[in-house]
């Protein structure tokens, strides 16, 4: 395991910036959220490095890892469910077209 | 010799992380953007796998690969034509886009390159897979570095997201 720790940090940080460059750029919702998840990877990666090098005794990361997937997962089961429901009503997922709270 | 293999292995995982992180943004079909989300998050579970946090390694591959992107899948294919391509990215959009990340990218690398970290020598401590009964108690425990609480609020905020998916997605 003789990988420096910042090796993987900059993985990471290139993952993260992937996904704000998506964030911005990007015009379907469904496409927003998935660089959303790309996002929060790259942070739950920086969460277990930072566990394994600065306090492999301790297991603080690997918990905030476990539940920020499992919130995750609830995150974005609501959102499809809501993106679900706004196609039923406009008929596509742009959010070039979503300029109403209201139906 | 191990230490070969596992620096191979870093490296082909941060390649196909790097590639396919971009390509996910960058690719114009959603479908494919979802696939190479998919590739990407086997890759962080590699990662996981190979800083012995088999637990998460197996979390990861059974929450993200096997259930969230199995929802994009499905919902991609409700709300969309397969073969479907987004328009071209206006060039200002574009240029916004690549200010924003590059220029955060050179922010966040540049404190991360500078700043000292103190890293302890891994061979200090017992490295290996932590024992599956070690988590088990300290997922369930009331002590200091015990997480009883965060899963109880969890398990409410799982409940109360079925109610929710129920509630948003049900036909009036």
């Amino acid at each position: 395991m003789e990988i420096p720790m910042i090796a993987y940090l900059v993985v990471s940080t290139i993952m993260f910036f992937a996904g704000v460059y998506g964030f911005v750029t990007r015009k379907n919702m469904l496409a927003m959220l998935i660089s959303l998840e790309l996002m929060l990877n790259a942070a739950d990666i920086n969460f277990v490095v930072f566990n394994r090098y600065l306090y492999p005794e301790a297991l603080e990361g690997f918990f905030f890892t476990l539940f920020a997937i499992g919130i995750a997962a609830a995150e974005t089961a609501l959102a499809i469910a809501i993106i679900i429901n706004i196609f039923r009503h406009i008929r596509n997922v742009d959010v070039h077209n979503l300029d109403k709270m209201k139906y | 010799m191990e230490q070969i293999a596992n620096q191979v292995i870093f490296g082909l995982l941060a390649l196909v992380i790097v590639v396919c992180s971009i390509l996910t943004v960058t690719t114009r079909r959603i479908l494919r953007a979802a696939t190479y989300l998919l590739f990407v998050l086997f890759a962080t579970a590699g990662i996981y796998f190979q800083l012995d946090f088999t637990f998460l390694g197996a979390v990861q591959l059974a929450v993200y690969a096997g259930g969230i992107v199995v929802l994009f899948v499905f919902s991609i294919l409700l709300t969309s034509h397969p073969g479907d391509k987004a328009q071209l990215l206006t060039p200002k959009k574009r240029v916004v886009g690549l200010i924003a990340s590059i220029f955060g990218a050179i922010v966040c690398g540049y404190t991360l390159l500078t700043y000292p970290f103190f890293t302890k020598p891994l061979t200090s401590v017992i490295t290996g897979e932590i024992d599956m009964k070690e988590i088990g108690h300290a997922l369930m425990g009331m002590e200091k570095f015990q997480y009883l609480l965060p899963f109880e609020a969890i398990s409410v905020l799982l409940l109360a997201c079925i109610i929710g998916g129920i509630m948003i997605a049900r036909k009036r």
